[in-house]
């Protein structure tokens, strides 16, 4: 290995080539502070535009500071992080950053969470020198994000999100000097734009610059209605992140703690989306199944490789960039939507309530999640199947508005009979979750055969894009999972050009999955909080009594009850969708 | 009808005409009709002979006689000696300051070596639009002699022996820049030309590709060559239609005659050239950026390293070459690295073009050896100032560059001793001010300047220069304060100190250098709230004085916000609390009633 | 056009180029060439080189001076346009500035027909690296 050595803050360190001077400075406990920079190790992800100049830092022999964050090591170097020099810019700098920022912390969404503000706080900022104007541009609101770009401090995080992680295109820096800022093209509101809503762009937004809409009101106000009947799901991944809203270690499982401060809420029944996505398994299960028997059978019509379709961005992503294989992902609701359908209808009729008076909640990781809810095929005559979503973040909020004690909280249980779930619905949380799950049902139900062993381990990981065969008794099936729209742009281009070997694909917008959805805490560019969470996931799938969703009793009473089987007409109507080609309209 | 033998050409430059010129003229028509020779001599008023410091001027064809210092008087001396008797009239002649003797014939005066022109050598000379002008001109032979008589390599040591470095501003040494390039490993490499000439008032480039555009061509054709690129890119901006015309139709041209695109010469070297366009954002400039626009990319810097020299278009090596250094490569293969060394100075080899504005005479383009000073720039080619006027500071560098007073008048321009003067070379804006500009304000000038032309990518470029420019704002204003002064200089040096690129790191320069060279100035107007030059509008006042105002109501007609008043033939006052200083008073009174202060 | 293959053909053409820049200057009626150059760059442009062009084309054509006259790049006397560089056969080059279409019938008349010089001319203050 060809190692560099160098002296940092009088102290010598040897690192590999190629190492900046910040994480070489960081490997001996120097920590030079920094704002634009962002690395998310294992998942490729890195923002160094070096632009917001706060890591600089002195080089013996350069004329300038030099920005440690994009500065490699080289031999013999002698870096200063803290001499008078490097202190006083790095202080102007975020003085002056500050001079361009509003100061309404006490009352910004992102107080107590922003990175400019514990930087100014870090640096011990009392007073800022060069008071001036400051750049103010409209507030844009859509169904799911709210841009608020007076707060914005051009460190283009987002912009690196949408564009190179998530080859959106939504978002570019327009404008020049100080009037620069980052949006979509000609300044249009986002829901002109091609966004996808993954929310990506808020889960790395240093200030409150991007924020989620905020449901927060409207559920409260539901839940003082004596006249409605409010119930809530909440999806997988909530579980394995809630926990750090209030000090536990990221990866702590607070499921019963969950549903326990749910219920102090008010919500008359607590529910899971796992329930749903079991459903949701038996749906997309089936069809799959449906899909390769047909193929197998010679027909050369059949649309293969199937996609998932549980992720609403990613939904939105096909539907404007490549609405020319709209026919390919499953037909399948996402398990919130399912939800939804089910509670309002077979729910409803269980418990009489007219489903006008029955208000449905989610509790989600997720931003996109706000906006799918709010697709009009997801409503009967205006009504929605799910009223409100709340983010993670959101229900955080809500639990300290209710005066709860979170920590101090006893685990409870879900409510039924939408409340049961597996080991196999837990996982949806998780990239490479939702195809295990798939498998360990469409094994059993194709061959017939039970499975020996359920932790598909080749199908899980956090590279950016996997590829894993499946012996379905003689059968090889070809798996493609996919987090990141980037990724899967690279799988759908395959699919485009014919050169796709794979017969089923798992599509998760958000890095991680929905682990790292855009509504989950906010990481502070620690990639180790999302191997944790995922590790959680896993942990409670393994440590559930059933883990194959087609053994979940509730669904198969379900079926029983009120459906007739997977793919029947019924569930057809209202556990199946259509998707619509948005390449040349505005949404 | 008359057949001149002899013409007399006097000076008519402002400088000259203040001396008196006009009079030596009359005078020699007066003598020239005395011995009755108007038939055969003719007498003519000429432009400005730039040599204004020996100034007035009287030229003789076809002898060439060149008499400085000519006082009307002399006309007597001159007329009956030289054109009766033929004699030179020796008192009147230049001298040579080495050894003082006199120099009769101009083409020998150091003054008219002053300008050498390799870069613009074809400029106004050869039809750009006809390739074989340029050929007959030795064009297209150096190209020739690198691809048939040496290596790539020889070619590349050619030009660091001969010193050649960036005339895009930087500095770079230009052989080192090819070298990195060559030495790069990658399957295809990229030649570029950076004609994004953004500097306000500065457009060598543009007049080096409207005027010589061949000359380009094949030094990027020699650049891919030595690199071993076979694709050139041309960024200009779109602004410029003639360039690109004429542009356009030379690499036609050079096509036809096989002097682009395969199998140059006869030989294995293909290569050829297509134009991109800019939209004319100044930090387009900057190399990082200027590739980020062609690659359709926003224009912004990225930091370097990697440079463009490993990492650059589409992420392949690029040459990234000015049009001025590409245009005088040709010259350094044809006479050789030793012919370009010899001129100019220790580390700055060669000539630098100079586009010439402002306050000065003979504004225009210029082509001078590396080490010539400001006062041979300004005073002798440029002509001196305009109107008589005195010179208070010259701006180089174009936006980013420094103002120098009077006491550099005499520094031999070269990127060091420009940079250690506290300017730069820039790409070649020379831009003059007289003693009637305030100089707060041209530094607020070129703020506004680079605040608008930042691409707002690093936060002091894009916050620092706008409270830059806010502090100069409130001192023209007069609410500026002493304290303001100081934090002026303290944020100029971490500007200077974090930018990102080149743009921010130079753009307190023009504030810094004034405040440096003006520190008097920037002190009226924050502590006496006073313009010395009475540019700042908010900081003048106009009055009438009573005495000498007659009532006519002039001023009162005139005045656009009504804030004169007053009686018909009493006299009139101004409220200075309407008044917009627009100076419509001062101008129309008639009776010099109106003041400023 | 034939392609240039070689050295030899570049030093070819060139030399035949040079014969004939010659020839227009020493040909059978030389004494009668005159040749005018317009600086044609976008500073001539705009303060109106072409129309003086044209103009000076159209007018030696009615005086029936057999004239060449062609365009060129910026000479660098910006504050002077339009620029003209006139040369008489025999005789150093002379820049005209300031050449509106007054001041070129002017300098057809005085100086190309009668060799009278006129005011305004621009002293040529720099030199060029030649052969």
């Amino acid at each position: 290995m060809d190692m560099i050595n160098l002296t940092i803050d009088n102290r010598p360190v040897s690192v590999e080539r190629g190492t900046s001077v910040l994480q070489a400075a960081s490997q001996i406990g120097i920590n030079i502070p920094s704002l634009c920079y962002m690395k998310l190790e294992d998942l490729n992800i890195e923002n160094k535009p070096g632009g917001c100049r706060v890591c600089v830092v002195e080089v013996e022999g350069r004329r300038n500071l030099a920005p440690a964050c994009c500065t490699d090591v080289s031999e013999g170097m002698v870096v200063k992080t803290h001499s008078m020099r490097a202190i006083h810019a790095r202080r102007t700098v975020v003085e002056l950053i500050l001079s361009d920022h509003p100061t309404d912390c006490l009352k910004c969404a992102k107080a107590g969470n922003c990175d400019l503000q514990s930087l100014a706080q870090y640096l011990g900022i009392r007073e800022i020198h060069y008071e001036g104007e400051q750049s103010t541009f409209r507030e844009d609101t859509s169904p799911a994000i709210i841009r608020e770009l007076d707060k914005c401090i051009r460190c283009r995080r987002c912009e690196m999100m949408c564009n190179e992680v998530q080859s959106v295109g939504a978002l570019s820096a327009i404008n020049r000097g100080f009037n620069a800022v980052v949006s979509p093209a000609f300044e249009m509101n986002l829901d002109h734009s091609v966004c996808t809503y993954c929310g990506q762009c808020v889960a790395v937004c240093p200030t409150g610059a991007l924020t989620e809409v905020d449901n927060t009101g409207a559920v409260i106000r539901a839940l003082s209605n004596p006249d409605k009947t409010v119930i809530v799901q909440t999806a997988p991944a909530v579980r394995a992140a809630l926990g750090e809203e209030f000090g536990n270690e990221p990866g702590t499982l607070v499921t019963g703690k969950l549903a326990a401060a749910l219920r102090r809420l008010g919500f008359n029944y607590v529910f899971d989306t796992d329930f749903a996505a079991d459903l949701t398994i038996l749906e997309e299960g089936t069809e799959l199944l449906n899909r390769l028997t047909a193929y197998l059978g010679g027909d050369k019509e059949v649309k293969l490789p199937m996609l998932t379709s549980c992720c609403p961005a990613w939904v939105k992503f096909f539907e404007h960039q490549f609405p020319e294989l709209k026919d390919i992902p499953s037909s399948a609701r996402s398990p919130q939507q399912m939800f939804g359908s089910i509670a309002k209808s077979y729910f409803a009729d269980k418990i009489g309530v007219n489903r006008k008076d029955l208000v449905v909640v989610s509790i989600m990781p997720c931003v996109a999640k706000k906006y799918e809810c709010s697709r009009e095929e997801f409503s009967v005559n205006g009504n929605p199947d799910v009223d409100f979503a709340l983010t993670t973040r959101e229900l955080a909020h809500l639990i300290n508005l209710a005066n709860i004690d979170f920590k101090s909280l006893p685990d409870e249980d879900f409510d039924q009979p939408l409340g049961e779930s597996t080991g196999a619905g837990v996982i949806f949380g998780t990239t490479g979750g939702v195809i295990e799950a798939a498998i360990r049902t469409a094994y059993e139900v194709f061959t017939g055969k039970k499975l020996e062993r359920l932790d598909f381990t080749e199908l899980r990981g956090m590279e950016g894009l996997r590829r894993a065969t499946i012996d379905f008794d003689g059968l090889p099936i070809h798996i493609g999972i996919a987090h990141g729209l980037g990724n899967a742009r690279k799988l759908l281009e395959d699919i485009q050009q014919g050169k796709s070997q794979f017969h089923a694909i798992e599509i998760m917008s958000c890095p991680g999955g929905c682990i790292g959805g855009g509504g989950q805490p906010y990481h502070h560019g620690d990639a180790e909080i999302l191997k944790k969470r995922q590790m959680a996931i896993y942990r409670e799938d393994a440590g559930k009594p059933i883990r194959k969703s087609h053994e979940n009793p509730y669904i198969t009473k379900l079926y029983e009850e009120f459906l007739g089987s997977p793919m029947s007409e019924k569930a057809h109507h209202l556990l199946h969708t259509e998707y619509f080609d948005r390449s040349k309209s505005e949404r | 009808m008359a057949d001149y033998k002899m013409h007399l050409l006097v000076c008519g430059g402002t400088g000259c005409k203040a001396s008196e010129s006009e009079q030596i003229r009359d005078n020699l028509l007066a003598e020239v009709e005395n011995h009755d020779l108007t038939d055969e001599v003719q007498v003519v008023m000429t432009g400005c002979f730039g040599f204004c410091e020996k100034g007035p001027i009287v030229k003789v064809l076809p002898d060439n006689t060149f008499y400085v210092q000519v006082k009307p008087e002399d006309a007597v001396t001159i007329v009956e000696e030289h054109l009766v008797k033929g004699r030179q009239v020796n008192h009147l002649l230049y001298r040579d300051p080495e050894n003082d003797k006199p120099v009769s014939d101009s083409k020998h005066m150091d003054f008219y070596k002053k300008q050498v022109r390799i870069a613009l050598r074809n400029c106004g000379f050869i039809n750009p639009e006809n390739i074989d002008e340029y050929i007959a001109r030795d064009g297209y032979a150096a190209l020739a002699k690198c691809l048939s008589e040496q290596t790539p390599q020889e070619v590349i040591d050619e030009i660091k022996r001969s010193g050649q470095r960036g005339r895009g501003g930087g500095g770079f040494p230009t052989g080192l820049k090819w070298e990195i390039t060559s030495k790069s490993v990658a399957d295809q490499k990229y030649v570029v030309c950076n004609a994004d000439e953004g500097d306000p008032g500065a457009f060598m480039d543009r007049s080096i590709l409207e005027g010589d555009p061949h000359s380009v061509i094949e030094a990027m054709a020699i650049c891919g060559y030595c690199t071993g690129s076979s694709k050139g890119l041309v960024y200009i901006r779109a602004e410029y239609p003639l360039a690109i015309q004429r542009l356009k139709t030379a690499i036609t041209q050079a096509r036809e005659y096989g002097l682009l695109g395969e199998k140059i010469f006869g030989t294995p070297f293909c290569f050829d050239i297509t134009l991109r366009y800019g939209a004319g954002a100044f930090v387009c400039g900057e190399e990082t950026a200027l590739i980020h626009s062609m690659e359709g990319l926003r224009g912004e810097p990225t930091f370097k390293p990697p440079f463009p020299s490993e990492s650059g278009y589409l992420g392949k090596p690029t040459t990234v070459n000015n049009v001025e250094t590409l245009a005088s490569i040709p010259v350094i293969i044809n006479k050789g690295a030793g012919f370009f060394s010899s001129i100019g100075t220790e580390k700055s080899k060669g000539t630098k073009v100079f586009a010439l504005a402002g306050k000065i005479n003979n504004v225009g383009l210029i082509e001078v050896p590396m080490g010539t000073t400001l006062r041979e720039v300004i005073f002798d080619i440029g002509g001196g100032i305009k109107g008589g006027k005195k010179f208070k500071a010259v701006q180089t560098g174009g936006p980013s560059g420094g103002c120098l007073t009077n006491s550099f008048l005499d520094t031999p321009i070269d990127y060091d001793n420009l940079i250690s003067a506290g300017s730069m070379m820039g790409s070649g804006g020379m831009i003059v001010m007289d003693e009637d500009d305030c100089m707060v304000s041209i530094a607020k000038f070129y703020l506004e300047f680079t605040l608008d032309e930042s691409c707002g990518k690093c936060t002091p470029c894009r916050i620092g220069n706008k409270r830059l420019f806010e502090m100069l704002d409130k001192i023209t204003k007069g609410l500026g304060n002493e304290e303001d002064l100081t934090r002026l200089r303290t944020l100029c040096k971490v500007i200077k100190d974090t930018s990102l690129c080149g743009l921010g790191q130079t753009s307190p320069n023009p504030i810094l250098s004034t405040l440096d060279n003006f520190f008097d100035e920037y002190l009226a107007h924050v502590r006496d709230h006073k313009c010395p030059a009475g540019q700042c509008k908010s900081l003048v006042k106009y009055t009438i004085n009573n005495d000498k105002c007659t009532g006519c109501t002039l001023c009162f007609r005139n005045c656009p916000v009504g804030a004169i008043t007053g009686e018909k033939r009493s006299p009139h006052y101004i409220d200075n609390s309407i008044c917009i200083k627009c100076g419509v008073c001062y101008d129309k009174c008639k009776f010099d009633a109106v003041s400023v202060s | 056009m034939n392609k240039i293959k070689s050295l030899d053909d570049l030093r070819q053409l060139r030399e035949g180029m040079q014969a004939k820049i010659k020839l227009r200057e020493s040909g059978d009626n030389a004494e009668n060439i005159v040749r005018i150059k317009v600086a044609m760059s976008t500073c001539g442009i705009a303060s109106g080189a072409k129309e003086i062009m044209t103009y000076l084309m159209d007018e030696l054509e009615q005086h029936s001076i057999e004239a060449v006259v062609s365009q060129t790049g910026c000479m660098g006397y910006c504050f002077a346009e339009p620029t003209i560089e006139v040369t008489l056969p025999g005789k150093d080059p002379i820049v005209f500035g300031d050449v509106d279409k007054y001041r070129a019938a002017e300098i057809i008349e005085k100086y190309i027909i009668h060799n009278e010089l006129v005011d305004g001319i621009l002293p040529a203050n720099y030199r060029t690296i030649d052969n």
